[in-house]
């Protein structure tokens, strides 16, 4: 793996050009460094957003047999810009009788959540902003602090829809979560760390992915993963808390404008977290295929790590929008049964099995 | 560092919320009037407070996900050293596990994961 740029050369870089060259003491060098971070955190979570916005009108526009936006900019490329202009100079104003509190933290918990998990992701060997040892469990933690923010948002509009969608993407968001977790701790078990840069780290030999290192077990947690993500992001078959033919818009009704663009930004952003963590944890996340030969695995190494990151993150998101426009809308009961009677029984029989295979040693080494 | 890091991330998403709301407040128009602060709800007018109770169910699958969960988080620490302790690890978990899965079994069979 010699060949692959390790980002944190350019982190140690910039340190020393601040604190040796420029001779700024530690707090000014580490407030500056902390500025940056934030400002490109901003910036990769707008783009992103962005992006997936175009992709999804683009995506769903091809799959109902339409062009999707053409008119504005080259191929419709600016559609998203007028979007948010558009959303940016609407009118914010709040309903008289929310309970102002609530209606107001709302969006704050909602984007600390997806803002939160997003920095946890690996773009490239020594390049991510959160990277504790206790890694994975950490952004579960974090990033469900989102449904808190959703059930408030529901909760404090003083709108009957919206309570019973609070209700709803609660429920949901929480019994999924606990496949979630037992697909990650499945995986955390092979790799035996729970330190993101680790995870992948343990995956960046020949035949390292996770999903061929830990062949069956891991395919299963991987699938299981998927649904289960997806299901946590509000979205696809899933989005029983904003079923607009039955709930006009749910938990998101009563905001205006931005308000409402909050929402927007953190479903689509907890989409590409999902499948950014399902790219990190079961497809090695920005280690690239290697298979044992040398002249091949050299080739690989110089793609750029950040390559086969947004690569394997944007096949799973483009995955996850075939689903989306595939298949119907799903009931709440039918959500709660496929949760807790087939996939955390699964999740868990899963569990047992990779136990037994790395018990045994039966994994790919 | 790694804590700074938490806090700036922290503060990142604040300011990201705080100041496109500030952004959209100053570009946006402003106007009231009363029936502009009604709720939308479908659009008609609203009939008594919408804080009503819900459904038990709900709740119920709640606890069910407090008492899961907090088993969840235990196993993180031994997943982490399964790949050490090899068969010991197995043996070790299994009885934890049984209880799990006989938790779910009873709620199962309690008819608590039924949707009524």
């Amino acid at each position: 793996m010699e060949h692959i740029f390790d980002f944190s050369q350019v982190t140690t870089w910039f340190h020393d050009l601040l604190t040796l060259t420029l001779g700024l003491g530690d707090f000014w060098a580490i407030l500056i460094e902390c500025v940056l971070v934030g400002a490109a955190v901003l910036g990769a979570y707008s783009v992103i957003a962005m992006i997936l916005i175009f992709m999804e009108r683009k995506v769903c526009a091809y799959f109902q047999c339409r062009i999707g936006p053409v008119r504005v900019g080259p191929w419709g490329l600016l559609q998203v810009v007028a979007d948010v202009l558009k959303m940016l100079i609407k009118e914010i104003f709040f309903v008289d009788k929310a309970d102002k509190l609530l209606y107001i933290v709302a969006p704050f918990l909602v984007i600390f959540g997806s803002v939160g998990a997003f920095c946890f992701l690996p773009w490239n060997r020594g390049a991510h902003i959160l990277d504790f040892n206790v890694g994975v469990f950490l952004l579960t933690a974090i990033s469900s602090i989102g449904v808190v923010g959703i059930f408030l948002a529901g909760w404090g509009s003083n709108n009957k829809y919206s309570v019973v969608s609070a209700m709803r993407s609660a429920v949901q968001m929480i019994s999924y979560e606990m496949s979630l977790c037992l697909c990650l701790i499945t995986a955390v078990i092979l790799t035996g760390t729970m330190q993101v840069s680790g995870i992948v780290e343990a995956q960046s030999g020949p035949w390292g992915w996770l999903i061929v290192q830990g062949h069956v077990p891991a395919l299963i947690a991987f699938v299981v993963f998927l649904i289960a993500g997806n299901a946590e992001a509000n979205r696809g078959p899933f989005d029983m808390a904003e079923a607009e033919s039955e709930l006009t818009a749910g938990h998101h009704t009563e905001y205006s404008g931005m308000g409402f663009g909050f929402f927007y930004l953190a479903e689509f952003l907890n989409l590409f977290i999902i499948a950014g963590i399902a790219a990190t944890v079961f497809l090695g996340g920005w280690a690239p295929i290697q298979i044992g030969v040398e002249a091949f695995d050299e080739v690989m190494q110089y793609i750029p790590g950040i390559v086969w990151f947004m690569g394997k993150a944007f096949l799973l998101v483009w995955l996850l929008m075939w689903i989306k426009w595939t298949f119907p809308r799903l009931r709440i009961d039918q959500i709660l049964k496929l949760e807790w009677k087939y996939l955390m029984p699964m999740a868990l029989i899963n569990l047992v099995l990779m136990t037994v295979v790395v018990a045994l040693g039966l994994y790919i080494k | 560092m790694n804590f700074t890091l938490l806090i700036t991330v922290v503060l990142t998403a604040i300011t990201l919320v705080a100041g496109a709301y500030v952004v959209a407040k100053l570009l946006g128009p402003r106007s009231y009037n009363k029936v502009k602060g009604e709720p939308f709800e479908c659009g008609i007018p609203t009939r008594g407070s919408s804080w009503i109770p819900i459904t038990v169910g709900y709740y119920l699958f709640a606890i069910l996900f407090l008492m899961f969960d907090v088993e969840t988080i235990f196993l993180y620490p031994w997943a982490v050293v399964v790949k050490e302790f090899g068969t010991m690890a197995l043996l070790s978990i299994g009885f934890f596990l049984l209880v799990l899965v006989l938790g779910l079994a009873y709620a199962w069979r309690k008819g608590a994961l039924e949707w009524k």
